[in-house]
């Protein structure tokens, strides 16, 4: 089967934000971009099930700006054999992404599609299951864990109270969950023949696709700080601060 | 305006952050219904017709609603929810699933994990783990909304809504419930405890979790872990705490072994009180603990528990 992955450029997860001085948003300028951790691991899943035999073609796209080209090399770079870079004016939303992603599901016809569960930007956890309702495919996210079985699939799913397991009915939308897999290293020489893989590149209306954001972001600020604590000396002072200045302990 | 709150339930009980969810809704204004979809649900059904400020507890009681799985609860609240303004459920892992596949089949944007309620139609939410808080306002007719149950107080008990049942929508049929393996636990619920106590790589192994287990008996505490401590194969990961994980906001937090990276804040620092046991005094928890003791924490946890 195809497998088509979608990834998202995003400031780098270790890089602590700020938020602009106008309120408008964060700032993002001279910030390291990388790509969504949750995306990295949905690669890593279509690698390891290409590596099983499962899957024949991998398919890596990203929407947004043209610098994602970036992160679809670097997909292309761990195993993914071809790219579609769709460009935007504006950062769309998740139903944008979802409808244009649906575009390339009715074009490309893949057996499953994997994304991450949530980008670390927005943090809307909404796209995958959005794909799902456009596309009227099963989903199966947060998964912990995919196995194929002829034309199902069996994901388990970690849910509030520990793990749950569907059955899905192939093809299917699936979203990835930290614990599904550990994403590998890319290696130079990947990387170096990942620059040669096809890349098509497209634009919104050529899928026939109008974005409109109908939310709109008032202002962007950051989030009340904390007062300083102090340190206390020992477990004694600890109990006693909590239960006679914090009074939180009786 | 009308507003349809999705309980959140397992068929016998309601969930307690679906009383949160009916705060969110009463603040919006407006009849506030609630659908409590499942199978065999009477016992959620009248649970929820009793909190204040609920209209009318609808019912969809059929066997494919048993697990709440997304295809047949898409088709059900796209179905129903058109004639609503608002469609509320909590930001739990069910709600997750669900809910953006309603908003996609009503072809409208849905609002993430609000945390509060500025008027109808503008909200505030959190967004990069929480460094950020952003104001959003919606022009969809029907406004989609998941919430994040830590940001609003539990609605009262008192009421005495009517509950009428609602037909089935046809499911599509390709999606089935296999199984599920649930931790158990006889300590409170993490995301609605009063009092979390968590531990991080500094606990070392999930034998030493013991430790804190003693401290949280004592205190009626939930246990909680870092990334960090579930990744190492300690605890469960429905233990975890952060972005990725789940999000409380106790009246005491008790980080222990927990550096305190960016991601585990995002999941508790809305805590009233935090307090970190570390023995490295330059970790970043130190940066949001109102108290915090550099000390060992296998000196430290068992003195803790004797003395309280």
């Amino acid at each position: 089967m195809k497998i088509l992955v979608p990834v998202k450029r995003v400031v780098d997860y270790n890089v602590k934000v700020r938020v602009k001085p106008d309120n408008t948003g964060v700032d993002l300028a001279n910030v390291k971009m990388d790509i969504n951790p949750f995306c990295d691991i949905a690669v890593e899943e279509a690698v390891r099930l290409k590596e099983a035999g499962v899957a024949e073609e991998i398919i890596v796209v990203s929407i947004g700006e043209a610098k994602a080209e970036e992160q679809i090399r670097r997909a292309m770079a761990i195993g993914a054999d071809r790219g579609i870079l769709i460009t935007t004016e504006e950062a769309p939303s998740s139903l944008g992404v979802a409808k244009l992603l649906n575009a390339i599901v009715e074009q490309e016809q893949p057996g499953l599609v994997i994304l991450g569960k949530q980008a670390i930007d927005t943090d809307n956890n909404q796209t995958g299951q959005m794909l799902a309702a456009l596309s009227n495919l099963p989903q199966g996210t947060f998964a912990n864990k995919v196995e194929i079985n002829g034309d199902k699939v069996n994901v388990t799913r970690e849910i509030d109270g520990g793990l749950q397991t569907v059955g899905l009915k192939l093809p299917a939308i699936v979203t990835t969950d930290l614990r599904l897999n550990e994403p590998r290293y890319v290696k130079l020489p990947d990387i170096m023949k990942a620059k040669r893989k096809p890349l098509d590149k497209k634009t919104a209306a050529d899928f026939g696709v109008e974005l409109k954001n109908s939310v709109t972001t008032l202002k962007v600020e950051a989030p009340a700080q904390r007062e300083a604590g102090i340190k206390v000396g020992s477990v004694a002072e600890l109990v006693d601060k909590l239960k006679n200045e914090a009074k939180v302990l009786s | 305006m009308s507003i349809l709150v999705i309980a959140e339930h397992n068929n016998e009980a309601l969930s307690a952050v679906t009383k949160n969810v009916v705060t969110a809704a009463t603040a919006i204004g407006g009849d506030v219904d609630v659908l409590v979809a499942g199978s065999n649900v009477s016992g959620a059904a009248e649970a929820a017709a009793k909190l204040a400020g609920v209209a009318k507890v609808l019912t969809a009681d059929a066997e494919q609603y048993a697990h709440q799985l997304a295809e047949p609860m898409g088709e059900l609240v796209s179905a129903l929810g058109a004639n609503y303004s608002h469609i509320l459920a909590a930001a739990t892992t069910t709600g997750k699933n669900f809910l953006p596949r309603v908003a996609a089949k009503l072809d409208v944007e849905q609002i993430s994990e609000i945390v509060s309620v500025e008027s109808a139609d503008t909200f505030r939410r959190p967004i990069y783990a929480g460094n950020a808080i952003a104001t959003v306002q919606s022009a969809n007719a029907i406004k989609v909304i998941t919430v994040r149950g830590t940001a609003f107080d539990a609605c009262a008990e008192g009421g005495s809504a009517s509950i009428e049942a609602v037909e089935a929508v046809a499911d599509l049929g390709v999606s089935e419930f296999v199984g599920e393996e649930l931790a158990e636990s006889d300590r409170p619920e993490l995301t609605s405890a009063g009092v979390v106590i968590s531990g991080g790589r500094g606990m070392q192994n999930g034998e030493n979790f013991d430790l804190l287990y003693k401290v949280a008996d004592k205190l009626g505490a939930a246990v909680g872990a870092s990334r960090a401590a579930v990744d190492a194969g300690f605890v469960p990961n429905d233990m975890q705490v952060g972005q990725t994980g789940k999000i409380v906001a106790p009246e005491l937090y008790i980080a222990v072994g927990i550096s305190g990276q960016i991601q585990h804040l995002a999941g508790m620092k809305d805590s009233k009180v935090i307090v970190a046991i570390n023995k490295d005094e330059e970790a970043p928890i130190f940066q949001v603990a109102d108290y915090g003791l550099v000390a060992d924490l296998f000196d430290a946890l068992p003195e803790l528990e004797q003395s309280i």
